[in-house]
């Protein structure tokens, strides 16, 4: 498994996604710099949460358009595994790897909480160690997690069973109450929640680790 | 050297007085320029020279052998083992917050994190004391709503979880809230950075966001009162950038890793004057400024808006000559401004030239520190009489007062508050909001820092130094309520104008009280603040000595919390029981009256109770732990149904003195244990050889909270009062 995650001015989930894919892969995992474009070969790159650039424009929207991104497009493309989280997340849609859009919270305000999915596709790399139906508390701390996007995008999301995690209970007013979804090769994969937040009893839970385990299963 | 016209107007606009004035002239040997006269307005502004409280903080006790650095620095540092030391200080923002609460707020969340990354260590966790007006107040819910964003809107870009605080409201705040932010680093111990500028030839550099006309005299504004034109102050009011602060941090933490950095300060309150003077001043030398190579973000600004700017996000280091491009580098690569802006001489003089003019020239000591030391006069209250209570004049019963205690502003769930923070990210919190203290792991290890701030301005306002006991004590009690050691504290004195006797009575009582506590309990100060004018019109906020507590946990998996994890378990109450109902929250809140003397604390039980209950935690007796404070024991009994999800019995015994006292009396160095049946015979005897007293009050289990001979109150009721208020508040 060789894996990295990338880290962009103000990204700031950066080191908490390499030690919980460290802990779990049980190997070294690479930093890279937004302003890199030749990358190592990799099984898996992680884009996690933070304020790329500050999010000044749309969320996401910058780090979209960075010269890293460019190349994971490329990559993913071509079926290296990408998986984001939060902002992450925000940059994948922007960056049209998926679907869809994130806006504000329907409440308006920035929430931070456990919230309860279910896990609604095993199939895929990051989703097979779990049983669909499966119910994890996993945190959610974001002010632009409201996923929004068309019927004809739904339905096609649905019917190619391309939603990862539903919320249980919505806190952001997500349509179909959707919290993760899978691009159409099912190597791409954005969640608002934060798997890396719960994968140490001390994090109050450890549902977050069976994401890391179908990864290694899935890329080793 | 130009000379402007000074004139008595000038110097008193700039809030020095002739006497001052006067030594100013003294020591300059003529009357200074206009950049010097606002040089000595902001150093000697009481926000920056602590004038009228210098003379009484010397009282704190500040040292420990696990003090690494006291008072004095940007923020103190204690010993936390393996290498390791935690660095923390607690900063007011108060009045710019009144004026603008998004973006006061914000910045003095930037400012405090930059205090601890500028020594060195990287900034773990953030918590607040907010004080804000009567709700009913027409400000209260905006200043609220525009607080909290702030802080959210900072924090949650910059990536530090902000993982516990207090939040309460009085009458008293409505023309001055209190926005009191503390912060925690963590450092490697031989790399710790000072801001001592030495090094004859080093060159001063300027790294971070540009200078702007923002925050001009901004310690100057924090030094007055405010009248009915604060609106009118509002371009003092800093604009914060969290993402720049986030840049700042990632850069230098990583030029700090090699050994360039000589020295580093960040451009706080009176900006470039304050960090260049500072730094001097600590490391005894002298500073050449050179203003013309400062980064500007408007065309224009003079000599004078330079030295005297605000703006944020930005920091002076001395670098090791020869190692610019070095420095230069890393701040490139985080796209960030990097200017020499001087050097380090050995003249012990500040000189500032711009446009090829000198515009200042001035001794560095007499400057900093060298403010007047002022011995205001004080006068302590009255010793209040303590307040009598009689159950038959409250009209509810003893289930009806317990769900309005738990739903009043100051007690209710602030749950709609800490869920705009992000306290989870750094994913090394263990224990966020809601409990007695916050718990953050140190990253990569089982050890633990439990994090508290506590004050409670009722009890300092009725007795000035028995407030300032009680609030060190209940910062004690937090941390080792969730079985930690305790290590030493922080402070934020937030007082009114201390040229009036009573406000400087209640300053120095409150400081000594602290004080006391302080040496009692081997819980000594390593950093703090003063603000002080926090009145409008002449009426004073409560005396608000806000205390922000470390402590150590030195294994995590010893920890406790206020959850009860089974039913069947043993309540026991430490502590003793008088009813204690003056200055209480059932006194205020049932009685509708403040008066009485608070309750006493005894240091002596303090120390011993917290010993005791230390001695079971490692004896792996306890399950489950709370400090009883405001609304004694039924709220904190409360406290813990809601937090486990699990009901249980509280029983009152015949003796009680009074119903009311018994269940909602303030008495200190209490705390409410869960425990095991197997362990309850030990623990008692144990009690009893150690002079603490302790009794069994109850037992945990179903789905109702009940209190002897009232009718049960189920936990949804409970959940219900307890979290409503506060977003049907906002809400309305």
């Amino acid at each position: 498994m060789r894996a990295a995650v990338v880290t962009f001015p103000g990204s700031n989930c950066d080191r908490d996604l390499r030690v919980a894919m460290e802990r779990v892969f049980a190997r070294p995992v690479a930093s890279l710099w937004h302003a890199e474009t030749e990358l190592p070969p990799l099984d898996l790159i992680g884009i996690p949460g933070g304020f790329s650039y500050g999010d000044y424009l749309r969320c996401g929207a910058i780090a979209a358009r960075s010269p890293i991104m460019a190349e994971i497009a490329r990559l993913a493309r071509r079926g290296v595994a990408v998986l984001g989280i939060c902002n992450g997340f925000q940059i994948l849609t922007e960056a049209g790897l998926l679907p869809g859009a994130l806006v504000r919270n329907l409440r308006l305000s920035f929430v931070c909480r456990p919230v309860r999915v279910t896990v609604v596709t095993a199939s895929s790399p990051f989703t097979n160690a779990y049983r669909p139906g499966r119910e994890l508390l996993l945190p959610v701390a974001h002010h632009d997690g409201n996923y929004v996007l068309e019927a004809e995008e739904l339905a096609r999301l649905e019917e190619e069973d391309r939603i990862a995690f539903r919320y249980l209970d919505n806190p952001n007013g997500s349509t179909a109450d959707i919290a993760g979804v899978l691009g159409p090769g099912r190597n791409v994969l954005g969640m608002m929640p934060h798997p890396e937040r719960a994968c140490d009893p001390l994090h109050g839970g450890e549902d977050g680790i069976a994401l890391f385990r179908s990864l290694l299963a899935t890329l080793t | 050297m130009a000379i402007a016209e000074i004139t008595p107007e000038l110097v008193a606009e700039h809030g020095l007085t002739a006497e001052e004035y006067a030594r100013i002239r003294e020591i300059l040997g003529r009357p200074p320029t206009l950049v010097e006269l606002g040089i000595f307005s902001v150093m000697w502004s009481e926000h920056c020279s602590y004038k009228s409280s210098r003379l009484h903080l010397r009282k704190f006790p500040t040292e420990a052998p696990w003090v690494v650095c006291g008072p004095g620095e940007n923020a103190g540092v204690v010993d936390i083992g393996d290498g390791r030391v935690a660095v923390f200080k607690m900063e007011s923002h108060n009045h710019p917050s009144f004026i603008e609460p998004y973006q006061g707020a914000a910045t003095g969340v930037g400012g405090i994190l930059r205090d601890v990354f500028t020594m060195g260590a990287r900034p773990v966790a953030v918590l607040d004391a907010l004080r804000f007006g009567a709700p009913e107040h027409p400000r209260t819910r905006h200043l609220v709503a525009g607080v909290v964003a702030g802080i959210g809107g900072y924090g949650n870009c910059v990536g530090v979880p902000t993982v516990g605080g207090e939040t309460g409201f009085h009458r008293a705040y409505d023309g001055n809230i209190l926005v009191n932010a503390m912060c925690v680093g963590i450092a490697e111990k031989d790399r710790v950075f000072y801001a001592r500028a030495a090094g004859v030839g080093n060159p001063v550099v300027y790294v971070g966001a540009r200078t702007g006309r923002d925050g001009i005299h901004g310690a100057t504004m924090a030094s007055a009162e405010f009248s009915e034109d604060a609106e009118a102050k509002r371009p003092t009011v800093q604009v914060g950038d969290p993402f720049m602060e986030k840049l700042l941090i990632e850069a230098c933490l990583e030029l700090m890793a090699g050994d360039c950095i000589v020295a580093i300060q960040d451009m706080g309150a009176a900006g470039l004057t304050s960090s260049s003077f500072e730094m001097a001043a600590r490391g005894g030398t002298g500073i050449e400024l050179d203003l013309d190579a400062v980064p500007l973000r408007e065309a224009n600004m003079s000599a004078y808006e330079i030295m005297l700017s605000e703006s944020q996000e930005r920091m002076l280091m001395v670098i090791a000559r020869g190692r610019e491009e070095e420095a230069r580098a890393v701040f490139e690569k985080w796209e960030l401004d990097f200017a020499i802006v001087g050097r380090v001489t050995d003249t012990g003089r500040m000189v500032v030239r711009h446009r090829g003019e000198v515009v200042a020239e001035v001794p560095v000591a007499p400057v900093s520190g060298g403010s007047p030391v002022l011995d205001r006069p004080y006068r302590l209250p009255d010793p209040p009489v303590p307040f009598i209570s009689d159950d038959q004049t409250v009209h509810l019963s003893p289930r009806e007062v317990l769900l309005r205690l738990l739903s009043c502003p100051d007690l209710c769930s602030k749950r709609w508050i800490w869920e705009q923070y992000d306290h989870s990210v750094m994913a090394d919190t263990v224990a966020g909001p809601g409990g007695d203290a916050a718990v953050i792991r140190v990253h990569g290890t089982d050890k633990g820092l439990a994090l508290t701030i506590d004050c409670t301005p009722r009890y300092c306002r009725a007795d000035p130094r028995t407030g300032g006991r009680q609030a060190v004590a209940e910062a004690y009690r937090n941390l080792v309520a969730v079985g930690a050691r305790p290590l030493a504290i922080t402070d934020c004195l937030n007082f009114g104008n201390p040229e009036r006797p009573e406000i400087m009575g209640q300053l120095v009582g409150c400081i000594e009280g602290m004080a006391e506590a302080c040496r009692a309990l081997d819980f000594p100060v390593v950093s703090g603040n003063v603000s002080l004018y926090n009145e409008t019109d002449a009426r004073a906020i409560l005396p608000t000595p806000e205390v922000g507590g470390l402590g150590l946990i030195a294994d995590l998996a010893k920890r406790t919390d206020l959850a009860f994890d089974a039913d069947g378990l043993l309540l026991v109450l430490i502590g003793e029981v008088t009813g204690w109902l003056g200055q209480s929250v059932f006194q205020r809140e049932i009685l509708g009256r403040e008066e009485g003397a608070p309750p006493p604390v005894d240091l002596v039980l303090e120390k011993r109770h917290a010993d005791f209950v230390t001695a079971q935690i490692a004896a792996g007796r306890v399950r489950a732990c709370h400090d009883l404070s405001d609304g004694g024991l039924a709220v904190a009994m409360a406290e813990m149904c809601l937090a486990s999800g699990r009901g249980g019995r509280l029983s009152v015994p015949a003796e009680a003195p009074s119903l009311f006292g018994w269940l909602y009396g303030e008495d200190q160095a209490r705390y409410l244990l869960a425990v095991a049946p197997e362990h309850l015979r030990a623990l008692l005897e144990e009690a009893t050889a150690a002079g603490v007293i302790a009794r069994e009050v109850g037992v945990t289990g179903g789905c109702a909270l009940i209190i002897d001979g009232q009718p049960p109150i189920s936990l949804e009721e409970l959940r219900r009062c307890h979290e409503g208020w506060l977003p049907a508040w906002m809400d309305g």
